[in-house]
């Protein structure tokens, strides 16, 4: 077997896949130089303020790579998908806090802040272990993994689809914001976890760790990205779209079309855990609003506006969302969701097929031509 | 030999460990064999007495009016109706009767029905590619390599149904014949023993019907196929042996010929057209 030929390596050598990571990779690099090498005063230095928010807007775009696997090839309008982004943050929240030590206000060497000021004696069992940076890590993949797996198995199974599918994820996401809102629940109730020092040991506060995060999430963004691309240009893919297409047809073949769902389903959610895992040591704190329902719709928006089962332009459609949010709220704050609401609209009625479709439309204008005129001859 | 030796013959295959699946035996000739059938829902009786075989390799269209049985009996043999009495066998190792349908599906009986459906967004060799015979787990999926002797059977395929020259063309791009022949195909790529055609040619040009019958021709052989079918003149072109069925039970069996000249037929079925 030609290791060209495994579903890992097919992406590497797809065009389309190429240049994302040319132009990833390109970038990466000239922010580092820029940021390093430029003398602060000069217009082209990127301030380390700069540097990470670009890491956000990375995280972004790898939480919508996730959504788009599932909605774009899948067909599953998934509006919870912030609930997996945010129980990958809170895990590696977990672990930032451990790693405070006795730092804190109140100096209690194994209790966070939040414990000691609401009385607790001991740390809480889901708490152990996250003070070990291995076991953490593999809690931002397992936490929402997990959740993904018994929450896509039962709905699955009951072949829950479309439209009342979207609602129950929605409902997820919102149960689980008004749960960890809780000061009970032992995850730092509506403050949630901030006031974080180091992680692995460098500190979160110094320049050279927030170029180092950036560089990760870049990292972290090209390996989903191929790890996506290699799913959906497999013949698990072509299911995929064969499940999203006629889901009956495709039972019909023999294919386990609640599998292949589920599946797909965990990985994307285990995509988003790491997007939210390193998301939040960049932004410094990880509370339940991450949990909002409204945040989970929004980055179905940045899919649909950047162009549905394409994958860059998810990526495409999360940082000019995010850049254009940036810009706005710091402008007219009031007036951001408006904007966003308009965005939505003109794009669903003049590029249905989002940016990507744009840059699509000249390489496959006779093919698209064709379909719709044959579909209406047949019907 | 005695029990220890008999125990301990390497050679020896217990019943427990043949596969489950015994290849379909078609020693005696017929490849469905249909038995005094009976079928009735809530009084209404779909199927009456119905007696039917098919033998090995066979094309045989079956006619009838509307409400004749026509589709209840495609359900009873694909397994999606379980009638009253009556017995059904594939070949003479499988009684239908005891199986479901995915059970059935992979015995090699496949079903085409009236209406075509295609995985639209796929090209025309990935809609095959996807209905090839193969484990359709998620890891074996996801690592699927397409071999070369996948890809000449997929090819053998497309140069059957006549679509080798759209084989990377979307298949929402094709015409209504077209997508009825992809769907015979993706049928093909499990390869059946027995074909059951529902009504190929609704909708179809005249064109396209000469195409399906001299598709239809071919694959008798190497398939034993079935077709249902309205058009008189579709089933004239290809029909070497035709069946007609009125009120759930066989009226008339013979070569189109003798099955038009039968004053029974002529009275129930043909007299309404004529």
């Amino acid at each position: 077997m030609a290791s060209s030929q495994t579903w890992l390596f097919r992406p590497f050598q797809e065009r389309s896949t190429q240049i994302f990571l040319g132009v990833l990779f390109s970038a990466l690099v000239l922010v580092t130089f820029l940021h390093l090498f430029m003398p602060q005063d000069s217009a082209l230095h990127v301030s380390a303020y700069t540097v990470t928010l670009l890491g956000k807007y990375l995280c972004y775009a790898l939480l919508a790579v996730a959504v788009d696997l599932v909605w774009g090839y899948l067909g599953i309008l998934s509006l919870g998908h912030g609930a997996f982004f945010a129980l990958g943050g809170y895990a590696m929240g977990m672990y930032l806090m451990r790693q405070i030590g006795d730092r804190g206000t109140y100096g209690d060497p194994l209790l966070p802040d939040f414990m000691v000021f609401l009385n607790w004696q001991e740390l809480p069992w889901y708490w152990l272990g996250f003070d070990m940076a291995w076991f953490a890590f593999i809690m931002v993949l397992l936490a929402p993994g997990l959740l993904a797996l018994v929450f896509g198995f039962l709905a699955f199974r009951s072949r829950v689809t479309g439209v009342y599918l979207s609602i129950i994820t929605q409902a997820l996401t919102f149960a689980l914001m008004l749960a960890f809102f809780r000061n009970e629940m032992g995850f730092g109730g509506n403050n949630g976890l901030t006031d974080f020092r180091d992680i692995l040991g460098f500190n979160l506060r110094s320049d050279a760790t927030r170029l180092g995060l950036f560089i990760a999430t870049g990292v972290a963004l090209a390996i989903g990205y191929v790890i996506c691309r290699g799913i959906v240009t497999s013949k698990l893919g072509r299911v995929s779209i064969a499940c999203r297409d006629a889901e009956a047809r495709t039972r019909f073949l023999g294919y386990r079309v609640e599998r292949v769902q589920l599946f797909v389903f965990v990985v994307s959610a285990m995509l988003a855990g790491v997007a939210g895992a390193l998301y939040v040591p960049q932004v410094g704190i990880i509370n339940p609003s991450e949990f909002s329902p409204l945040f989970s719709i929004e980055i179905v928006v940045w899919v649909a506006l950047g162009g549905r089962a394409t994958l860059y332009g998810a990526v495409i459609g999360a940082i000019l969302v995010n850049y254009a949010k940036t810009v706005f709220t710091g402008v007219m704050p009031d007036a951001w969701l408006f904007a966003l609401g308009a965005l939505f609209v003109l794009t669903t009625v003049f590029l249905p097929k989002g940016i990507a479709g744009l840059l699509q439309k000249d390489r496959k204008a006779s093919a698209t031509d064709d379909a719709p005129a044959a579909q209406e001859a047949t019907a | 030999m005695s029990m220890f030796e008999q125990l301990t013959n390497r050679e020896r295959v217990f019943e427990f460990l043949e596969p489950a699946q015994s290849p379909v035996d078609v020693r005696h000739g017929p490849i469905l064999y249909m038995e005094d059938v009976n079928v009735s829902f809530d009084g209404f009786h779909a199927i009456n007495n119905l007696n039917l075989t098919i033998d090995d390799g066979e094309l045989r269209c079956i006619i009838g009016p509307n409400g004749a049985g026509k589709t209840t009996m495609m359900d009873i043999i694909t397994g999606k109706t379980r009638p009253d009495n009556g017995s059904v066998w594939f070949g003479s190792r499988h009684n239908l009767l005891t199986m479901n349908e995915p059970e059935i599906a992979s015995l090699g009986i496949g079903r085409k029905f009236q209406k075509p459906t295609v995985f639209e967004a796929l090209t025309v060799f990935e809609n095959l590619e996807l209905a090839m015979a193969t484990n359709k787990g998620i890891w074996p999926t996801l690592t699927a390599i397409l071999k070369p002797e996948h890809r000449d059977r997929i090819g053998e395929v497309l140069e059957t149904i006549k679509l080798e020259p759209l084989s990377n063309k979307p298949a929402g791009i094709l015409s209504h014949g077209q997508k009825q022949w992809l769907e015979i195909g993706m049928l093909l790529m499990q390869k059946p023993r027995l074909l059951l055609v529902d009504e190929p040619v609704a909708g179809m040009t005249e064109q396209e019907m000469e195409r399906t019958a001299e598709l239809l021709t071919s694959l008798a052989g190497k398939q034993s196929v079935v077709v249902v079918e309205h058009d008189m003149g579709f089933v004239r072109s290809i029909a070497r042996k035709v069946t007609v069925l009125h009120q759930g039970s066989v009226l008339a069996e013979g070569t189109m010929d003798q099955v038009s000249n039968d004053p029974e037929v002529i009275k129930v079925y043909l007299g309404e057209e004529a």
